[in-house]
């Protein structure tokens, strides 16, 4: 009689912490979740800025076309991948950054334009958009990172194989330069 | 980070309840001097104790930002400060973005209240706006954020109320001693007890010494912290070199903040009231040593916490860290980042006249650019419907 009552309480013990540990990992599935959805909303920030820009930049930047060319068709190329998974969108993302990046520095070639208040203000619009493109970004591979973590180490891997947690995909952008803007000299 | 919360909510209870034994000893002797009748001191001491803990609580925040003379600004006063908070709330994962508020004041500091992660402001003074480019600017944020984000406002909050309370309570028994109370002691040392007069001695210096022991406890508790605010700014920015530089100028300016007092010093990012080489060991000071916090900040290898851990041990020389182990277990490898490009920032001429715009603004007066470029000022109680240019004589309609 007593065997009995003893696997019932092993049972009941290793029931509780199963819950525990699957609520947890639901906990840290959430944040990751969370956290991409705010990448998201950075983005979208972005598409919708870069249309203000070429309205605003068009009238002085006569001579770059190509380059004004390259961040509207990165630009649109983005916003196709948007329904794609992490890894492809971080590609397209990464192009629109340096497109994005290279119309800022010819921007040193036009003094008319940066001193213009409209640009001055879009301008950072853009620059904060894209630190808190990077910051969403640091802070969803960090939540991945934790969460993988827990998928993988024991005992919570065992509760994530049996009720179906996949590891999360880390967001990279494949532009490791995008955040430094090269610099243009006259000499 | 949760070992860091929850160690924090034990120390708020405990200091509640260290700065209520206080209040409850200053009451207890206020009733023997004056009443006659300890247990009606001590009873008007525990009201006196809740109701300004629950308005510590409720209140704190709205009473330190009023006593700082803060101003909150939205997204179109200021853009750039705006977007940094905002960027410093998403690299700390916060659900909300807390408020903003300015203090006009050229000496550089700023500090965070609020009860909890989603009813939060930070505060910045005008000059210290002024002085950072937007990498320093973000260290300075993201310090704040972190004090947000690891709970230690409401710790500030009530124990400002508090000690506030005790310092005012024990100034005002003093004085009622010397002046009213002198007639009692007469009348009781008439009556022949020299026992009765030890007691009023020791009464009194133990009321003097009442707003002494509450600063101690407020102080033993809020160092730590600043350590720990650090490691998490230089975690969310990537890039300790921004505090670092800030924390510099900061610390090179000499003006002081006129709005701060002893009770609200510690929750600043810089001592407000700091002297000239302090001794790291002071028992009194707040915050620990400025070109420490910046040495730490400048020799890490990496941005992490744990990166941070171990330049903290070499620096003190010692095994004992400022990071709570359950922190340290789930700090990973984070690399640094570069500086933000210099052709971006606005220089140091247009910052100072976007704050002062700001200021202008904030007080209702209306800007008006004439043709000439000349910027007309119009005060809220100009009524006519135009106004001269000084300059050049135009006459500009008042919007």
């Amino acid at each position: 009689m007593a065997a009995v009552w003893v696997i019932v309480g092993i049972v009941v013990v290793l029931l509780v912490i199963f819950i525990v540990i699957y609520n947890r990992l639901v906990g840290w599935r959430n944040q990751v979740k969370n956290a991409w959805a705010q990448i998201d909303v950075q983005l979208k920030r972005r598409y919708d800025l870069i249309p203000n820009l070429m309205e605003t930049v068009k009238g002085y930047m006569k001579h770059e076309r190509e380059t004004m060319e390259a961040v509207t068709k990165a630009r649109n190329l983005a916003q196709q991948a948007a329904s794609a998974g992490a890894g492809e969108r971080g590609k397209a993302e990464g192009e629109l950054s340096s497109a994005l990046a290279r119309l800022l520095a010819v921007v040193e070639n036009y003094p008319d334009l940066k001193a213009n208040q409209n640009f001055l203000a879009l301008q950072e619009e853009l620059t904060s958009t894209e630190n808190k493109i990077s910051f969403s970004r640091q802070y969803y591979n960090d939540s991945v990172l934790k969460f993988n973590n827990q998928i993988q180490m024991f005992p919570s891997n065992m509760v994530a194989g049996m009720t179906g947690f996949k590891a999360g995909e880390f967001f990279e952008v494949t532009a490791e330069e995008e955040r430094k803007v090269p610099k243009v000299s006259f000499t | 980070m949760w070992e860091q919360i929850r160690s924090n909510q034990t120390r708020s209870v405990v200091l509640v309840a260290g700065m209520g034994v206080i209040l409850l000893l200053i009451g207890y002797l206020v009733g023997i001097i004056f009443f006659d009748n300890a247990i009606g001191g001590l009873v008007i001491a525990f009201i006196v104790w809740g109701v300004m803990s629950l308005v510590g609580y409720y209140q704190g925040d709205s009473i330190l930002l009023g006593m700082a003379r803060a101003r909150k600004i939205s997204h179109d006063d200021h853009p750039r400060l705006y977007n940094i908070v905002e960027e410093m709330k998403i690299a700390s994962g916060l659900e909300k973005v807390p408020d903003i508020y300015i203090i006009d004041d050229p000496a550089p500091n700023a500090f965070a209240v609020g009860r909890n992660p989603d009813k939060a402001a930070v505060a910045i003074t005008t000059g210290l706006l002024q002085k950072l480019n937007r990498d320093e600017l973000q260290g300075v944020i993201g310090h704040e954020i972190a004090h947000i984000k690891n709970r230690d406002v409401l710790l500030m909050a009530i124990s400002s109320v508090l000690l506030g309370t005790i310092v005012i309570l024990a100034w005002y028994a003093t004085r009622l001693m010397f002046f009213g109370g002198m007639a009692r002691s007469r009348r009781s040392s008439s009556s022949g007890g020299s026992g009765q007069i030890i007691i009023l001695v020791v009464a009194i210096a133990l009321i003097i010494l009442a707003p002494i022991m509450a600063q101690l406890i407020y102080f033993a508790i809020s160092r730590k912290r600043e350590y720990m605010a650090d490691a998490s700014s230089a975690l969310y920015t990537r890039y300790p070199e921004g505090l670092a530089s800030a924390l510099e100028k900061i610390a090179a300016s000499t003006s002081q903040l006129k709005s701060a007092n002893q009770a609200t010093a510690p929750m600043y990012i810089m001592n407000p009231f700091r002297k000239e080489k302090r001794p790291a060991s002071n028992l009194t000071s707040t915050h620990p040593p400025i070109s420490e916090r910046v040495r730490i900040l400048r020799s890490m290898g990496g941005a992490s916490f744990a990166d941070y851990e171990q330049v903290y041990q070499k620096v003190h020389g010692t095994g004992a860290g400022v990071i709570p182990a359950s922190a340290l277990a789930l700090s990973h490898p984070a690399s640094l980042r570069a500086a933000e490009a210099e052709s971006k920032e606005p220089d140091k001429t247009e910052r100072v006249r976007q704050i002062s715009d700001l200021m202008w603004r904030l007080g209702n007066y209306k800007t008006i650019t004439c043709d000439c470029g000349t910027k007309l000022r119009v005060p809220p109680k100009f009524k006519e419907p135009a106004v001269r240019c000084p300059h050049c004589g135009r006459s500009n309609p008042v919007a």
